[in-house]
C-alpha cells in the first residue's frame, strides 16, 4: 500500500467517526424510555464487541504459537490481550456508568453480560499476571497460551448458558429481540454500524502497528 | 493392546501412591488443608453466633469456605516436583498424561477428605437442616471432582511461575467462576428441599463443567509439563 492510499484511509476513518460522534448526539435518542443516555449504545457495544474479538485473536495466536514456537505469534497474542484489557475496562466503566443511570446501580451481580465482561477483565488480568511471573520468555509464552486456551470455556458459559438461568436486566429487546432481528430505526442502526465498523477498524490498525514495530525490533536484534 | 492400556493404568496409580505416600510421610499440605478450612469455619461461625441465616446465604459461605481451603493446597501436588526437583525424573518414567491423570485423582481425593471434613461440621456448626441427603452429597461430591479438575492443570501452570501463593487464587477464580455459580445454586436448591429436580439443571452444568475442563487439561498438560 502506497502512502498515499494509507493517508487516504486514514482520512477516511477520521471522517466517519467524526460523522459517528456528531450523529449520534444530533439525532434523536435511540431508545425512546431510557432517553439520553441510551446514545452510550453507540459506543459501549463496539468497546464490549472488540474485547470479545481481541480475545478471539489472542486465542488463535495462542493456539498457532503452541504449534510453531514463533516469539512474534507469542507477540501477536500478547499484544491481542493488551489492547482486550483496555476496551474490557472502557466497556466495564461505560456499562456500569449506563446501569446507574438506568437501574441505579453502578454494579448488580445477578446480571449475566456484567458477569461476562468482568469474567473477561479477570480472565486479561490474570493472563497479564501470570506472563509477568515468569521470566524464561519461551516457557512465558507457552503457559500464557495454555492458560488463554483452558479460560475459553468459561466464556461460552458465561454468554450463553447464563442468561437463559438468570433474568437479564440488559434492554436487549430494545435492541436486539429474541430472533436477533434488529427493531430500530434505519438511521440508528446506520449509526451504530459505522461506528462498529470504524471502532474495529482502530483496534486492527493499533493491533497491526504494534506487531509491525515487534516485528522489527526482532529483526533488529538480529543483525 | 490391553496390556498397553493396563501399563498406563499401573503408572498412573504408582504416581497417585507415590504422591499419597510421601504425603503421609511429611503431613505438609494435608495439615495445612485441614486446618485452613477448620480455621475459615469457625471464623465464619463465630462471627455469625447464632445469627439465623437464610439457605441462599448458607449454600455461599460452604463453597467460598471449600474455594479458599482448596486454593491453600491443590497447587502443592506440582510444586512439590518442582522444589524437590523431582519433576525431571519424573518425566522419564512416564507420558504427560499418565502424571495428569495421577495427580488428578490425588487432588480429587484430598479435595474429597477435605469435603468430609467440613461438611459434618458445617452441618453442626452452622445449624443447617439438610432435607435430602442424597442429593446434596451429589452436589458436593461433583463440585469437589470439578474444582479439582480445573485447578490440577492450574497448579502444574503456577509450580513454573516464580510467585505461586497469590497467582494460584487469581488463575483459578475465572475459571472457576460457572463451578461456583453452579454448585451455589445446586447446594441452595437442595437445603431449600427442592430436592433432585430443583438441583436437576445445576447437576447437569457440573458434571458438563468437570467433563470439558478434565478433557482440554489432557490436551494441555503436555505443554505444561514439557514447556
Amino acid at each position: 500500500m502506497t502512502s498515499m492510499v494509507r493517508k487516504a484511509l486514514q482520512f477516511g476513518l477520521f471522517l466517519l467517526l467524526a460523522g459517528v460522534i456528531w450523529f449520534s448526539f444530533s439525532t434523536p435518542a435511540p431508545q425512546q424510555q431510557i432517553g439520553q443516555a441510551s446514545r452510550i449504545f453507540y459506543y459501549h457495544i463496539p468497546m464490549a464487541w472488540l474485547t470479545v474479538v481481541a480475545y478471539a485473536v489472542s486465542l488463535i495466536f495462542s493456539i498457532k504459537f503452541l504449534r510453531t514456537k514463533r516469539e512474534l505469534d507469542d507477540y501477536r497474542a500478547l499484544w491481542a490481550a493488551e489492547i482486550g484489557t483496555m476496551f474490557c475496562v472502557l466497556a466495564t466503566i461505560s456499562g456500569s456508568l449506563f446501569a446507574k443511570v438506568t437501574w441505579g446501580v453502578y454494579w448488580n451481580w445477578s446480571e449475566p453480560r456484567m458477569l461476562s465482561i468482568f469474567l473477561l477483565l479477570l480472565i486479561y488480568g490474570a493472563y497479564l499476571a501470570l506472563r509477568a511471573a515468569i521470566p524464561n520468555p519461551e516457557r512465558r509464552g507457552i503457559l500464557g497460551a495454555v492458560y488463554s486456551i483452558f479460560a475459553f470455556p468459561t466464556v461460552p458459559f458465561f454468554i450463553f448458558v447464563m442468561p437463559r438461568i438468570m433474568p437479564s436486566l440488559h434492554p436487549t429487546n430494545s435492541v436486539v429481540n429474541q430472533n436477533l432481528k434488529f427493531t430500530m430505526g434505519l438511521e440508528v442502526r446506520l449509526i451504530f454500524f459505522v461506528s462498529l465498523f470504524c471502532f474495529t477498524v482502530i483496534f486492527f490498525w493499533i493491533y497491526f502497528l504494534g506487531v509491525k514495530l515487534h516485528r522489527l525490533k526482532l529483526e533488529h536484534a538480529e543483525s | 493392546m490391553s496390556s498397553k492400556s493396563s501399563g498406563w493404568v499401573n503408572k498412573a496409580t504408582a504416581v497417585l501412591v507415590k504422591d499419597i505416600r510421601t504425603e503421609l510421610r511429611t503431613r505438609y499440605s494435608l495439615n495445612a488443608l485441614f486446618m485452613f478450612a477448620f480455621t475459615t469455619l469457625v471464623v465464619v461461625s463465630f462471627s455469625l453466633r447464632q445469627a439465623a441465616l437464610k439457605v441462599d446465604i448458607l449454600a455461599a459461605l460452604y463453597w467460598i469456605i471449600i474455594f479458599f481451603a482448596s486454593m491453600s493446597a491443590l497447587a502443592g501436588v506440582f510444586i512439590k516436583e518442582e522444589d524437590t526437583k523431582t519433576a525431571q525424573t519424573l518425566k522419564l518414567y512416564a507420558k504427560p498424561s499418565v502424571i495428569y491423570t495421577g495427580k488428578l485423582v490425588y487432588n480429587i481425593i484430598l479435595l474429597l477428605l477435605l469435603c468430609l471434613l467440613v461438611t459434618p461440621l458445617f452441618v453442626i456448626l452452622m445449624d443447617v437442616s439438610v432435607p435430602d441427603p442424597l442429593p446434596f452429597v451429589v452436589v458436593i461430591l461433583l463440585g469437589a471432582i470439578g474444582l479439582a479438575g480445573a485447578t490440577t492443570l492450574i497448579g502444574a501452570i503456577v509450580a513454573k511461575a516464580n510467585v505461586r501463593g497469590a497467582l494460584f487464587a487469581v488463575l483459578s477464580f475465572p475459571i472457576l467462576l460457572p463451578l461456583l455459580v453452579a454448585a451455589i445454586g445446586g447446594t441452595n436448591a437442595v437445603l431449600s428441599g427442592d430436592g433432585w429436580i430443583g438441583a436437576e439443571n445445576d447437576i447437569k452444568l457440573l458434571i458438563a463443567y468437570a467433563v470439558i475442563m478434565i478433557a482440554i487439561s489432557v490436551v494441555l498438560f503436555d505443554f505444561v509439563w514439557n514447556g
